[in-house]
């Protein structure tokens, strides 16, 4: 006992450190890919709801490979993911651990959920086609797969093939297509581009705008980040000059994924992780996303944004599982390098 | 007194190998990664990208060198040997873009110079063009983009180097080159320039190890290099172990490259007798002068003094909604770190350049050599590097005090700022000893001897006698250690403490969203407290040094010991 007291001396001292320990009182700790300024609000939220101090460490890479070392004491409970793709890598990994719980059950449809409940999607966004409204008529491109038409040559702009919400959509294309014909169709894609891919979703409209291109592909919600900006009002600008498709109405629908997240296998909050996956999943926090994020909420009948209803309505989801594009992802990644699709 | 010196030097042998080993346990980690890869990821990469990657690596280091070596050498010659007017001010001043982030002035020149900035917008208005179709513009995110950015914050290295052998060279050397009937473009082609090569060697491959591991910029200006295969190869194809062994392959290419340049100096030993001999500088008139002044003016301009003005404008813009008390937080964060971070690379920096003074075997050249891989690995691989043995050895630590004491105390170094500081460390130690081993060089072995017959030993010699002769070379890598390391991203990222912000961090957050309004005040917080010690420093090194020597000397040496 006398160690004891000796040892926890010898911590208090290497707390100075910075060292976190493993189970505080009320706290959960969460490995975040997601940035700050989306969900600081909605984690404030939690903290005033519930008491319970939400701490993160935000990072854009090897926050996998960081839980994965640290072992059975990482102080790690949650794991916030902006795609599918990290997610499986966890599973994979076998770095998480099933929750069951009957009100996230209740909340996410099965669909945007893994079977035995080892990660959870909170929010799903859509791949759109961003067109020109001065250069493009309405109705003039409806699919993905008329990307490749030749009209389009030195028309369209994208970010790096090699991003997961690129890779997301080709390895979809790889679903429903097979292999050799998303081939074609990526090749025919870099054969229409205008510039070398570059820069993210917004800096594709922002060149819409410029009359650098014609055509792009973009996330759903970064159109409602744009319009609503008024830090940059220009990206007011860039918005208003483009209309939004939503590409494949007539047959399987518009491609989606998901942010998520995932309960580490060693969580030593685990009950407050639990109650913060299942404050997420909820109307409150399920409402904020979609009007601070204009991401659109998982769970059914969730009130959507004024501007989501004004701008995207209702429509088509493809719903193809996301556990099977996750699948093809792999092959979606090689294509890019045999396409040379970023150079 | 034989069976002494035999001790003392089998105690530098094993200070020099722990040190060593101990830093290089990152990069060992990452050769052990890379001995599991997920698949075979090289048939794959051959058939498809991998000539891309090193050829847009290969045009990328060449221009950045190729710019660095000439505004570097030329600008740390004209003001360490030359009189034109604004030269007082060029000396500290051409150190300051070296505080600038290189994803920073990305940004900086992107805003304005990108075809919705200012500079196009004047453009058109000017001569009524409407779109981006009626004229040409040179592209900014482009590979000669990436090189303009790179050199304009990376020239420092070279030149402060440059500028630190110039200094610490002989006069009369120079003098008597003069006297034979040499030109002074002659002169500083055939005797100061040689004499200042393993510096100016040091610095340049600072300058090619910073251009390897760049991502920040590369990324955005969609240049595609090894540094972004490396990521794609961990991150899109799931392989961490394939990008481990890309890492180590641009590692080995880097110590051949180092090796090659050191072989091709192999003979050549000059010490400076009198490093304080009075300078004569060559005193610029007319059109001379007018270059000097706009060669050097240029790179404060572009380098400097245009990206302060645009963050600067940013940052008061909007300053009150911009400004809050985290920042005092996280400005303190970075401070604290990097100074902690500095003290240790100079410290051990120290330790290695004169365990390898004292004992020129090749086994311990090859140690020293081993401790400086940290700075050639992409810092986001380094940092896994850091976590498997941290992580390792408190898991080992927790397991044994659970075992035998019934208690567990998570994890002691992990994720706290002793894994930042271990990682600064490992990435800076090569710019520390680096620079130091390039001041000891200067230091001719007579003088050891001199102390060591009257009795003194090594470390007494240390302190009295190599310590005052090295203490540019001490400042500058310090200095330069500092400054990195309050820049420093991809490591502090993922290492971080719960809820812990660097001002690095806190940049990158907004930039990498394009919101370079909300990100300015915090890059313009870098570069104001980076600025302090470069012009303290700078100030010290090398400026009125006969003067000026016993008052730094008195203040400095507490800071050093």
């Amino acid at each position: 006992m006398s160690t004891r007291a000796l040892f926890q001396k010898v911590l208090a001292v290497a707390g100075l450190l910075g060292a976190v320990g493993a189970s505080a009182a009320e706290q959960v700790n969460i490995y975040s890919y997601r940035q700050p300024f989306l969900i600081e609000p909605i984690l404030k939220e939690f903290t005033e709801k519930t008491g319970i101090e939400a701490k993160v460490v935000y990072a854009s890479k090897g926050l996998n490979e960081r839980l994965q070392r640290e072992g059975r004491n990482s102080p790690a409970d949650l794991v916030l993911t902006s795609n599918t793709s990290s997610l499986m890598d966890l599973l994979n990994k076998q770095l998480t651990q099933p929750v069951s719980s009957e009100i996230l059950e209740d909340n996410i449809p099965s669909q945007f959920r893994d079977k035995a409940g080892n990660w959870f999607g909170l929010t799903t966004r859509a791949r759109l086609i961003y067109a020109s409204k001065d250069r493009v008529k309405p109705g003039e491109i409806t699919r993905y797969e008329e990307l490749v038409d030749p009209k389009w040559k030195g028309r369209i702009c994208t970010r790096s093939g090699k991003h997961p919400y690129t890779l997301s959509l080709i390895a979809s294309m790889i679903a429903h297509h097979g292999e050799a014909e998303t081939k074609e169709w990526l090749q025919g894609v870099k054969a229409n581009l205008a510039r070398k891919p570059q820069g993210n979703d917004r800096a594709q409209v922002k060149a819409i705008s410029e009359g650098v291109c014609d055509l792009s592909l973009g996330n759903s919600y970064y159109f409602g980040k744009m319009i609503t900006n008024k830090e940059q009002p220009e990206q007011v600008d860039w918005a208003k000059s483009v209309n939004l498709v939503f590409p494949n109405q007539k047959d399987r629908g518009t491609h989606m994924f998901i942010s998520g997240a995932a309960l580490t296998k060693h969580a030593p909050n685990r009950e407050n992780a639990v109650k913060l996956l299942e404050f997420l999943s909820g109307a409150d926090a399920q409402y904020s996303y979609a009007e601070k994020n204009f991401e659109f909420p998982v769970r059914p009948g969730t009130a959507r944004s004024e501007l989501i209803k004004e701008y995207m309505g209702e429509f088509k989801e493809d719903d193809l599982s996301l556990t099977e594009i996750g699948s093809y992802v792999p092959a979606a990644s090689r294509m890019v390098d045999e396409v040379r699709f970023d150079f | 007194m034989l069976n002494r010196a035999n001790l003392s030097a089998s105690r530098w042998l094993l200070l020099v190998a722990t040190i060593s080993l101990l830093v290089a346990l990152p990069v060992l980690s990452i050769f052990w990664l890379a001995f599991f890869p997920e698949e075979n990821i090289w048939p794959h990469l051959v058939d498809t990208v991998l000539f891309h990657y090193v050829s847009s690596t290969l045009i990328l280091a060449g221009g950045v060198g190729l710019v660095t070596l000439i505004t570097g050498v030329g600008s740390a010659w004209l003001v360490s040997m030359c009189q034109f007017p604004g030269r007082r001010l060029f000396e500290w001043g051409l150190l300051l873009p070296f505080a600038v982030p290189a994803y920073v002035i990305a940004y900086v020149y992107t805003d304005l110079l990108e075809y919705a900035g200012p500079v196009q917008k004047s453009l058109r208005a000017w001569f009524g063009w409407q779109t981006a179709r009626d004229y040409w513009f040179p592209e900014i995110r482009s590979m000669g983009g990436a090189i303009a950015m790179l050199s304009l914050v990376l020239f420092p290295y070279v030149y402060m180097l440059a500028r630190a052998a110039f200094i610490e060279q002989c006069g009369s050397i120079r003098a008597a080159s003069r006297s034979l009937g040499c030109t002074p473009w002659q002169s500083f082609l055939r005797v100061s320039l040689p004499m200042a090569r393993p510096a100016i060697a040091v610095g340049l491959s600072l300058v090619l190890m910073e251009t390897l591991n760049d991502f920040g910029t590369v990324d955005f200006f969609a240049v595609r290099t090894l540094s972004v295969g490396i990521y794609d190869t961990w991150l899109s194809h799931g392989n961490l172990g394939g990008a481990a062994q890309i890492a180590c392959s641009t590692l080995i290419f880097v110590v051949l490259l180092i090796t090659l340049e050191r072989m091709g100096r192999a003979r050549q030993k000059h010490f400076v007798q009198s490093p304080n001999s009075q300078r004569e500088r060559y005193i610029l008139r007319g059109w001379r002068s007018g270059v000097a002044l706009l060669f050097c003016g240029l790179l404060l301009v572009a380098g400097f003094i245009i990206p302060l003005l645009v963050l600067g404008s940013y940052a008061f813009s909007n300053f009150s909604s911009y400004w809050s008390e985290d920042f005092i937080q996280i400005a303190s964060n970075s401070l604290l770190l990097s100074i902690a971070a500095a003290l240790v690379s100079v410290l051990l920096g120290l330790l290695l350049a004169y365990g390898k003074r004292l004992q020129p075997k090749r086994s311990v050249r090859v140690l020293v050599g081993f401790s400086k891989l940290g700075y050639a690995m992409p810092g986001a691989v380094l940092a896994i590097g850091v976590l498997i043995p941290l992580a390792a050895f408190d898991n080992a630590v927790d397991g044994f005090l659970r075992e035998h004491f019934d208690i567990s105390i998570g994890l002691l170094l992990s994720g706290s700022i002793f894994a930042i500081i271990f990682a600064y460390t490992v990435r800076f130690l090569a710019v520390s000893t680096g620079a130091i081993e390039s001041s000891l060089e200067k230091v001719t072995p007579s003088m050891d001897r001199a102390a060591r017959s009257l009795g003194r030993n090594s470390w007494q010699t240390l302190w009295a006698v190599h310590l005052p002769l090295v203490r540019t070379g001490l400042l500058t890598g310090g200095l330069v250690v500092f400054v990195d390391c309050m820049k420093e991203l991809p490591a502090t990222l993922l290492l971080r403490p719960f809820g812990f912000d660097t001002l690095a961090t806190y940049v990158y957050q907004f930039a990498s969203d394009e919101m370079l309004e909300r990100s300015a005040l915090g890059a313009l917080l870098i570069v104001l407290v980076g600025l302090i010690p470069v012009i303290l420093l700078s100030r010290s090194i090398g400026w009125r040094r006969g003067e000026e020597r016993t008052a730094v000397a008195d203040s400095e040496a507490p800071a050093l010991s």
